[in-house]
This record gives structure tokens, sequence and C-alpha cells, in this order.
């Protein structure tokens, strides 16, 4: 009973949830709804057992693409988007091929040099990139009305209902995957790789699969900053970003599909809250390194760990 | 012409030689720890900072700054071996996450406590090397191509000719073995990780007069240090100093002739390129990769 009322009831909730914010707070919100679809298109990547450093770069491909694809073709805004994530998937399947010749660590460096290079290429050419300035007046998302509730982009409120919607299909899609036998082929390929392998299972087609996915919908979710914030450059998408979003994966533990999302709520409320209104801006790096270095410390398994303990409490009483 | 080749391999030499301080410390701690460590830019960024505080600030001489800034970044590095290392010794990636926290930490403490603005530091000398009218070579920066040498020839000595040294290398063959030696593992890691951070700590330190000191300025370093120790191989320090040459040869030259940017990709391309066709190397050998 309790569990067909939940949805509904987290449905209601976040639907009203900007109401009470103010409009910083609401724009913060929108971003955060963004991040939760980065890290668990993260999570999808990791789910293969390889951790890669350049999946922010990724997502700026998609937002660069769909920024691109407005400005140059003058495409309507939500094709591009989907364009965006499709051009993300396609340079991510590129990059597979000399990506996956290599594992664990050297995937890591490999991963990392990788999205320097496309970074430094956006710097290098001016035409069309815009070199160190990146892109700026990319075209806003078009206002449009569906009858009871008009979307007028200049508010953060209706983009929040906009993105909220685009990341809420895209999430359920990757849980569709994840449940899937393809999803559960991910699983095998991280940890019974040789038994896969023997059962006749390309590994080097399902790690590629796994990372276009998550690429692509990475690159949707780059395209949705880009409509809302107008301007990229190629320091939106850099290592320190890949950092935060690499802290909300660990602190909120890869096992399930709800980890990072948790991680990634958990650190932005605490950063927006407790630290922008307390004016702790500076020391907000400060903070996530010591964050990181605890949870791997203290609790390796993320957050999800207390929560699945909690839980199992709850079952047993 | 000549002259353009001749100050393009002066500035080659002068960048292999801080590189290769940096790449060997950084192969050091992995051989020794299995470790990498994503803070080395920053223990480079904390050196120049040494040098800033007590050369620039208290004035006290530039070799005494220097050597305080080796002992500063060495501890520095003691800390994060008992600190992050030790804890996450059977956990690889966790020794590489928590030094990218310690990274982010460095990083901040520098922007609060000398604000994110370049720093200022007085030249050392201003006397210059004049072999031609195109072709001259700073001493500052003589100072440096010394230093390197005599230091990586004082690091060579020690692994090679000394206890310590054979009970390092024993250990970065073989923890194990090593262990049934006598060998203390912790005594190991402590050496490496003081010898390796303070590598770093003094190439920041030495540089510092000549580059810009800013609390990002460990960026650019540790991608550089990447791609010396990936083309030389991971775990070879005569690779590490062989592919810091053959870096820095590579890099000068595309800088001069195109430009800096381009330099950057091509520097990142051939390091893509080795992990694709050698992932061990050019120097390296298969059983240590």
């Amino acid at each position: 009973m309790l569990k067909y009322l939940l949805w509904p009831i987290a449905l209601v909730a976040l639907l009203l949830l900007p109401h009470g914010l103010s409009f910083s707070q609401q724009e913060i919100l929108v971003f955060l709804t963004i991040n939760v679809l980065l890290v668990s298109t993260y999570r999808l990547l990791t789910l293969t057992g390889e951790w890669s450093l350049g999946h922010v770069v990724i997502m700026g491909v998609g937002a660069y693409a769909s920024a691109l694809y407005t400005k140059e073709f003058g495409l309507f805004v939500p094709v591009s988007m989907l364009l965006g994530g499709i051009t993300a998937a396609l340079i991510a399947i590129l990059l597979s091929f000399p990506l996956f010749r290599m594992k664990g660590f050297y995937f890591l460096i490999g991963s990392f040099a990788a999205g320097e290079i496309i970074r430094l290429l956006w710097k290098r050419f001016r035409e069309p990139f815009g070199g160190p300035k990146g892109i700026k007046g990319i075209d806003p998302m078009p206002d449009f009305s569906i009858g009871i509730y008009d979307f007028d982009f200049f508010e953060p409120i209706s983009y929040y209902y906009f993105a909220g919607t685009i990341v809420i299909l895209c999430l359920w899609v990757l849980w569709r995957i994840e449940k899937s036998p393809v999803g559960l082929t991910f699983h095998a390929v991280h940890w019974q790789d040789k038994l896969a392998e023997a059962s006749g299972v390309n590994l080097r087609a399902y790690r590629t699969l796994a990372f276009a996915i998550a690429s692509g919908f990475a690159g949707i979710g780059g395209a949705l900053m880009a409509h809302y914030v107008g301007t990229i450059n190629p320091n939106s998408f850099d290592v320190e970003v890949m950092v935060f979003v690499l802290t909300w994966a660990i602190v909120g533990g890869t096992g399930t599909f709800y980890g990072p999302i948790l991680g990634c709520v958990l650190l932005t409320v605490l950063n927006e809250i407790v630290l922008r209104e307390m004016g702790f801006e500076q020391l907000r790096p400060l903070i996530y390194g010591a964050i990181l270095i605890a949870s791997i410390l203290f609790l390796p398994n993320g957050l999800e760990s207390i929560v699945q303990r909690l839980t199992r409490k709850e079952a047993k009483s | 012409m000549i002259e353009l080749l001749a100050q393009t391999c002066l500035n080659a030499v002068y960048a292999a030689s801080y590189i290769s301080l940096v790449a060997v410390g950084l192969v050091l701690i992995f051989g020794v720890m299995g470790v990498i460590n994503f803070a080395h830019g920053e223990l480079f960024m904390a050196g120049a900072y040494a040098v800033v505080t007590f050369y620039a600030d208290l004035h006290l001489p530039f070799l005494v700054a220097v050597a305080l800034g080796l002992v500063f970044v060495g501890c520095l590095g003691l800390l994060m071996e008992r600190a992050l290392f030790r804890p996450l010794r059977d956990n690889p990636l966790g020794g590489l996450v928590a030094s990218i926290g310690f990274l982010m930490i460095l990083q901040a403490l520098a922007v609060l406590g000398y604000g994110v603005r370049m720093e200022h530091i007085p030249p050392v000398t201003q006397e210059v090397i004049v072999f031609s009218d195109k072709v001259r070579l700073p001493l500052s920066r003589l100072f440096v191509i010394i230093a390197a040498v005599v230091l990586l020839g004082a690091l060579w000595y020690f692994l090679k000719r000394t206890k310590f040294g054979w009970a390092l290398r024993a250990s970065a063959q073989d923890p194990e073995a090593a262990e049934l030696q006598g060998i203390s593992i912790n005594q190991t890691a402590r050496i490496a990780m003081f010898i390796g951070a303070g590598l770093a700590g003094i190439a920041g330190a030495l540089t510092a007069p000549l580059v810009s000191v800013n609390p990002h300025m460990g960026h650019s370093v540790i991608v550089t240090a990447f791609i010396v120790i990936i083309v030389g191989g991971v775990g070879s320090l005569e690779g590490a100093v062989l592919a810091s040459v053959v870096y820095a040869v590579v890099h000068t030259f595309v800088t001069t002739f195109y430009d800096g940017v381009i330099a950057d990709i091509v520097g990142l391309s051939l390091m893509l390129l080795v992990l694709i066709v050698k992932p061990t190397g050019l120097f390296g050998s298969a059983d240590r990769a």
C-alpha cells in the first residue's frame, strides 16, 4: 500500500519544492536536477568497472554540440538537445577505440588525457568553439504552454519543471537499462569478466555500449545546462567539476542506483545551504576534499551502506 | 636558424630538468606505495609557496628558502603517507581518490593564505650567460639544471649503492618478499614519500622565481608529469628521466614553432599513443606495469 503511495507523494513534493525557495535557490535546484542526471550516468559507466576522468568533458561535448546546432543551423532547441546527446555518444564511441585498449589505472589516465585534448581543442579553435571565452548567447528554450501551465523560461521554476521531466525520463530509461539483461551483463563484465567472456559475452562491445549510453545521457545533461545558462566555455567542464562528480559518486556509493543521487543531493544541500548562506563559499574545495578523504577512509561503501543497514534493521524487527 | 635551434635546445634542457625532478618523485611513490599521487602538482605548488614565504616575504637567503621548501614538502609527504596511503594500502583506487581530496585541500589552503593572485618574487639573479646574440641562458635557469643533475645523481647513488636504497627497491619489486627479509614496509614507504614529495617541492621552490606562482599552477605540472611517467613507463625511474627529455624537447619545439596549446595537445596525444601502442611505456619492462 505504502509502496504505491510513495511515488505520487514524491512527485507532488518535487512539484511543490521550488515554491518555497528564493530565486537563487531555484536556480541551484535546476543545476542540482541536471547534476543528478550527470552523476547517475557516471554510475552507469562505473557499472562495468571503469572509472573515467573524462565524463564531464563528454557532458561538455553535448553542451557545445547542442549550442552550435542552434547557433549555426537554427535548429529547434529540444531537437538540438537530443542531437547534442547523440553527438556525445558518437564521440564516446570514437574515443572507446583507443581507451578500451586500457584498463583500470591506465583507463583513468587515458580518459583524463582524452578529455584534456578535447578541452584544449575548444580552447585553441576560435572557429567554431569560441576559444577560451567559449560560446555566448546560446538560444534559450522557447516558451510554450501546455494548457494548465505556461512555461516561461525566464523563470527558473519553469526550467526546473522542464529539466526535471527530462531528467526523470532519462533516469527511468537508465533504470530500465540496468534492470534489463544488458544491464546485468554490465555487472557481469565488472565482477566476473573472465566468466562472462567464457560465456560468449563480448566484453569490449558491452563496455563500449555502457560508455556510449552514459555519454549520451550526460550529453543531454550538458545541453540542458547550456541552454539554461546561455554561455559555456572550456573551463565550465574542467577537472574541478569532474572531481565534484567523483566526490558525489564516492560519498553516495556506486553500488545502488540511488547512491550517487543521494551523494549529489546531500552535498549540494550542504554546499548551498550551509556554505553559501554562512559565507564559507571560499572553503568549498577544502570541505569537499576533506569529505572525499573522510568518506574513502571511513565509509568506503558510501552513504548507501548506511541506508542499507537502516532498512535491513527495520525489515528484521 | 641555428641560433633559434640552439636557444630552443637550451630551453628544452631547462624544462627537462625540473620536469624530471617532479616525474621521478611521482614514479618513486608509485613504485614503493603502488599509488598514483594526484596531489603531486600541488606539492610542487607548496614548494613554490615556501619560497614565496621564506624568500620573498621573510627575506631569507634563496638557498635557505629552497631547503626549507624541501623539508616542508617532504613533511607534507610524510603526512600523506601516514594519514592517507597507509590506511588505504589494500585499496589502490582509494589512495588515488584520497590524493585528489588532499589536492583540493592544499589548493584551498593556498587560496586562503595567499589569495588567487599571482605572486611576485624578486629575481634571485639577473645575470645571463650570453653565448651569442640570440642564444642566452639566464643564470637562474642554469641553477635549476645543475640542481636537477646533482639531485638525480644523488638519488641514483642512494638507490643503487646504499642499504636504504636497496631496501627501497626491494619493497618496490616485491613487498611481501621484502618484508620476509626484515625490511619494514612502513619505513621504506616513509622514505619514498619524503624523497618523492621533497623532489616535487624542491622543483617548485627552484622554479618559483621563473614561473607564475598561483594556487592553480599544480594542474599543468601534474598533467605534464602524467604524460612523462606514462611515456617513460610507470615504475621506471630511468624511463621517467628519458621521457622528461623527450617530452621537453617535443613540447619546447612545438611551442616555439606553433603555440603552447598545440604543444599541450601534441604532448597528450603522445601519451595516448603510447598507452595504445605500448602501455608499459617506451622504456618500461612488462612485469612492472
